[in-house]
């Protein structure tokens, strides 16, 4: 009984650091940051009560609306764009290349650098208006023009950055690729399927996990974009809000305009439609994904 | 049929090489243009510098008045080492409890740290920034070690207690009976067997925190304090032409502690991705 007490307390023991910041960096700042978000904060005056109001000024406010436009758009197109570039790449170098390990490198290093401020700086400068983009298109006779300082065309730029990082996506699906069996698509092939059909058979099902997964995490992380959309715009996320991207104008909020109350209450709704959209696609995955062959088709 | 087979891989090697080429196009106009005299980056389209200057770097590292880029090297340096070995050292030793050890509430808390993974950092953003605040840590690196320190990366945690699952218990056991306590399995045992799921842990630690641009605005203010991240930002004040050249040599040695990084350690970050889902 002594030395079962001894284990528990060597056991606490070595959780201690992750008790402290368990407590002290992560339960305890949230439930702050939800009292937070029904006040007044600047930092150096007390919070002051102010009920729902900061959550209602939401919908009134234009630049909130906005950063809600702006990264819907991003998500919406961005994600899609990342996952079929990605699992049609990874189809590519499956099938029995030779140099698969070098391509595999090729198309993983923008993922790997492209989180970076070098990256996000290179990106402005390419599609500037003396940038490598509008050299490109002058081959076809096809005038440029400064991409990133466009309010109509800002956000594709950065929506192009996202996708050119398809290379980790891209990484996971050919580790599930690789666990598909290939004698199914043999037997495909001998009753006559052609490559669509299998697609459709055989690949989309046996890889719904790993979609499902790459679905979530990639849209997780697209929803809190802040670096690309920060250097691009030069932390305004303009032009004409048109980068403003919801964590950016977060940012904005608490730490250029001292409305930390605000702050938190847009990181509550944050981690409030985070929370739904994983349960949405986790729910709807019973409808798509499925965990083992031979199971519903 | 086989000749038209490998015709077809052929297609598929040239498909995949050429739109390989145009997605690192971008990165190595980066490099070759970082080569070429400031007047040839914009005027020169093409790829192979026809004169080859070192004068960008000079210029780059020299952005700031009375400073150079090796000091916001040295900081993010300092800042990445200190990340590194800190959530070596307290992500496995909650891992080794959640793992190896029973104790009350065990349950209840590896749930927890689980939902943390999932957890948008913006949640915890103002009181952790006012906490700090408090503690006057506000301009130094404490905000962005001291976390580190006390194993907030709990994605990591995750990581390793899989990892230590796999180990045979009958490790512990014989140990048990040779008279280890579990502080000397730990480290005994369980640490030196458990390299692979440490050197993940330590490279994706090393490539976050150098990368990581947020909290380093966040929380650094002054010029002295900068890391690499923050002091290619100066660039975007001193704009015009005139900065470009700079701005590309020193992007370029920002990327590179990354790409080396790489080199050595390519089948463990790619596995790590593969296995684990972690975002590279």
């Amino acid at each position: 009984m002594l030395q079962k007490r001894k284990n528990y307390l060597i056991a606490y023991m070595f959780l201690l650091p992750w008790f402290i910041g368990f407590f002290g960096l992560v339960v305890g700042p949230m439930i702050s940051s939800l009292y937070l978000s029904f006040t007044q904060y600047d930092l150096l005056t007390a919070p002051q009560w102010v009920g729902a109001q900061n959550y209602v000024e939401m919908f009134n406010d234009r630049k909130f609306i906005a950063s809600v436009k702006v990264t819907t758009t991003f998500v919406v197109i961005g994600v899609p764009l990342q996952l079929i570039a990605a699992l049609f790449i990874a189809m590519l170098l499956n099938k029995g290349l030779s140099g698969i390990g070098f391509y595999r490198t090729v198309y993983y290093i923008p993922s790997l650098l492209g989180g970076s401020v070098a990256i996000a700086l290179l990106w402005k400068n390419i599609f500037g208006m003396n940038g490598i983009f509008n050299d490109f298109l002058g081959i076809f006779g096809i005038a440029g023009r400064g991409w990133v300082s466009h309010p109509d065309y800002a956000i594709y730029t950065l929506i192009a950055l996202a996708t050119w990082q398809f290379g980790s996506s891209m990484v996971i699906f050919l580790a599930g690729l690789k666990q598909i069996p290939g004698e199914l698509y043999e037997a495909a092939s001998v009753d006559g399927a052609n490559p669509f059909m299998k697609f459709k058979a055989i690949t989309l099902p046996l890889l719904s996990p790993v979609i499902l997964f790459n679905l979530v995490m990639v849209s997780i992380s697209s929803l809190q974009v802040f670096t690309s959309a920060y250097i691009v715009s030069e932390g305004s996320g303009g032009p004409a809000n048109s980068t403003l991207f919801y964590t950016l104008y977060l940012y904005q909020k608490g730490f250029s305009f001292f409305e930390m109350g605000y702050a938190s209450a847009m990181a509550w709704l944050l981690l409030i439609v985070i929370a739904l959209l994983t349960a949405i696609i986790f729910f709807s995955s019973k409808y798509w994904v499925h965990y083992e062959y031979g199971g519903k088709s | 049929m086989a000749k038209s087979f490998s015709v077809k891989k052929l297609i598929i090697h040239v498909f995949i090489l050429s739109f390989g080429l145009v997605m690192l196009y971008p990165v190595i106009w980066m490099v070759s243009s970082s080569l070429k005299p400031e007047y040839l980056i914009f005027s020169q389209p093409g790829l192979w510098p026809s004169e080859i200057t070192f004068d960008n770097y000079i210029n780059g590292w020299n952005i700031v008045r009375n400073m150079t880029f090796g000091v916001f090297f040295q900081n993010s340096f300092i800042i990445a080492t200190i990340a590194v070995i800190g959530n070596l050292i307290t992500c496995s030793m909650a891992a080794y409890a959640f793992a190896r050890m029973n104790f009350p509430l065990k349950r209840v808390f590896f749930a927890l740290m689980l939902v943390t993974i999932m957890l948008p950092s913006h949640v915890t953003l103002v009181p952790q920034y006012a906490i700090f605040h408090s503690f006057g840590w506000i301009d130094t690196f404490l905000p962005l070690t001291v976390p580190k320190l006390l194993a907030t990366d709990a994605f990591f945690i995750f990581l390793m207690v899989q990892f230590f699952r796999g180990i045979p218990k009958e490790l512990d056991e014989s140990a048990t009976i040779d008279g280890c306590g579990p502080i000397q399995i730990y480290y005994k045992i369980i640490l030196p067997l458990a390299s692979p799921a440490l050197l993940t842990t330590a490279i994706f630690t090393f490539i976050w925190t150098w990368d990581d641009f947020f909290s380093q605005l966040l929380y650094l203010n002054t010029v002295s304090n900068f890391t690499v991240p923050l002091g290619l930002r100066l660039f975007l004040d001193s704009q015009g032409q005139s900065a470009w050249g700079g701005l590309l040599a020193m992007s370029v040695l920002s990327l590179l502690p990354i790409m080396i990084l790489f080199f050595f350690f390519q089948r463990q970050i790619v596995e790590g991705i593969a296995t684990t889902g972690v975002k590279g």
